[in-house]
């Protein structure tokens, strides 16, 4: 499926969607709300079956924190990236995509480590790599460590 | 068994039998370690716990122009170093649309390709001492020397080369490089036929590795088990197939695929991939091009605001890096999607109900490398 038509087919599904530029991948911002729906029907559509989630990220972008959702096919052969994004930097969640994508599990686990951003209905959500004493969450762009990060 | 299997971790009776595998344990590779719940000998769940290593790479990168980052890639899965310093470099190249002479191309395919030999062979090796077969260890290391050899003469160091740029390679070839890769490939076609002697046909082994550890291809979509270890389920995930960089769209090799699901065609997958990566780079190494070793490139390299994807087909499976840049010299976002993290989180999975000696030939076939887990 080309990207026009499948921008189209996610459209119907989540009219509020909003494209962003891109020149690689077709990019979409979802509203949190609908994500977990529209995360189900992109996965168990016959003519979209988007199986695999290749990556997860967390992303600052400063006053915003976001999670972009690198998605593929291994059918049909064509990418879509998702992006979810949150004002709240103090208890920011979404809800988890894990019961549909296996692999969510960790990396879900490592955005909440890195990021703080907490995923409803995981089953698991710890601090993946650090201790679970560790204050804050380094990948933050408003992350202070005095001892640990040595500016030039 | 099949109960078991199909429990999620938190139904599983608190009142159990657990033992810790690692941080320290020869199976384990590096600093791992293992959390399993045992009934008797047989494995209910396990949770890994990682963070032994973590050094934050990602928080570095972003204090790191561009050729700067090539050191730390490195460093992610040192046995796939070069593939990981191509992965940037290409991604750089993408985002400022900059075309690398063929010499460069070529350059990059081989030394990739020695790359996931070197990988593989070591994974033999420490795969046949895991199982018991404390020969398999010094075969492998032994034959696995030549490349690191080869690597030394011409970029200067054994292990962690940084031999790509942005834009090229850092210095050119040797003047020994052909000589000394052919020698390697006659040497090494006839000692492979002594790893499959050793092991591959071994009655103990094939014992211990078939039916064990099934992953279906469904559920390697799922976990996004990529590399050979998917590949051993059916699932056709190369990405030099599927999105051929360098040369890898200009040579004739196979993808590598087997359907047994278990230990023991993910092993099948890595010994018919060293065959595969010796074939391309018979193809390659006689027509390397005259011209330059890299392409001309500014001082400061600026990538353009946007965001990035490249990926490529590291020794252990699908790497993808994914760069937000706001315009600096160094990336704003830089996450590296590792397989061996995905590769890690199905070993829970394929490992309920097996014996805990099971494990141990589940988690070498899987060939975890630490520091591409923990990054």
């Amino acid at each position: 499926m080309d990207n026009e038509t499948l921008k189209a087919r996610i459209l119907s599904i989540v009219p509020d969607a909003q494209t962003e530029e891109n020149k690689q991948y077709l990019t979409l911002v979802v509203p949190a709300a609908e994500l977990h729906n529209l995360a189900e029907k992109l996965k168990n559509t016959q003519e979209l079956s988007f199986d695999f989630l290749f990556c997860l990220s967390g992303v600052d972008y400063g006053k915003q924190l976001a999670v972009v959702y690198h998605l593929n096919s291994t059918t049909h052969k064509h990418a879509v990236v998702l992006k979810v994004k949150t004002d709240d930097r103090v208890n920011p969640a979404f809800d988890t995509v894990c019961d549909i994508w296996r692999t969510a599990d960790f990396h879900e686990r490592e955005t909440y480590d890195m990021f703080g951003i907490r995923f409803n209905n995981h089953p698991d959500l710890r601090r993946i790599f650090l201790d679970e004493e560790w204050k804050g969450y380094p990948l933050r762009k408003d992350y202070v460590d005095e001892v640990n990060i040595v500016e030039f | 068994m099949k109960e078991i299997i199909n429990l999620p971790v938190s139904k599983i009776e608190e009142e159990e039998y657990h033992i810790n595998m690692g941080p320290q344990h020869p199976s384990t590779h590096g600093v791992l370690r293992l959390v399993v719940s045992l009934q008797g000998e047989m494995v209910k769940s396990l949770k890994p716990h990682c963070g032994y290593i973590h050094r934050g790479i990602e928080k570095m990168c972003e204090k790191d122009t561009y050729p700067q980052l090539i050191h730390l890639t490195d460093r992610i899965d040192y046995l796939s170093a070069h593939i990981n310093n191509h992965a940037v470099c290409l991604l750089v190249e993408k985002a400022l649309e900059i075309e690398v002479p063929e010499r460069v191309k070529y350059i990059r395919t081989i030394m990739d390709e020695l790359a996931r030999i070197q990988s593989h062979q070591l994974w033999w090796s420490s795969f046949g001492m895991d199982l018991g077969g404390l020969t398999c260890f010094f075969y492998g290391l032994r034959d696995r020397e030549m490349i690191l050899d080869i690597w030394e003469e011409t970029t200067g160091s054994r292990f962690l080369q940084s031999y790509n740029c942005p834009g090229g390679v850092m210095q050119d070839l040797h003047p020994n490089f052909q000589k000394r890769v052919h020698a390697f490939i006659k040497t090494f076609k006839k000692k492979i036929k002594d790893y499959d002697r050793i092991l591959s046909g071994n009655v103990i082994f094939e014992q211990r590795s078939q039916g064990v550890g099934m992953l279906s291809k469904e559920d390697a979509i799922s976990y996004g088990v990529t590399g050979p270890s998917g590949r051993g389920s059916g699932w056709s995930c190369d990405i030099r197939k599927n999105e051929p960089y360098s040369m890898y769209g200009q040579v004739q090799f196979n993808e590598v695929l087997r359907y047994g699901c278990d230990t023991y065609s993910r092993y099948m997958v890595r010994m018919q991939e060293m065959h595969e990566s010796m074939n391309i780079i018979e193809q390659l190494i006689d027509n390397i091009p005259a011209g330059d070793y890299s392409a001309k490139m500014k001082a400061v390299i600026k990538l353009p605001a946007g965001e990035y994807y490249q990926k490529v087909e590291s020794a252990r499976g699908e790497l993808g890096l994914y760069v937000v840049s706001d315009g600096n010299k160094t990336p704003y976002r830089m996450k590296f999607r590792t397989p061996s993290f995905s590769n890690l989180s199905v070993l829970d999975h394929i490992s309920r109900g097996m014996k805990i000696a099971d494990l141990v030939a589940i988690g070498a076939s899987l060939d975890l490398v630490i520091p591409d887990i923990d990054r």
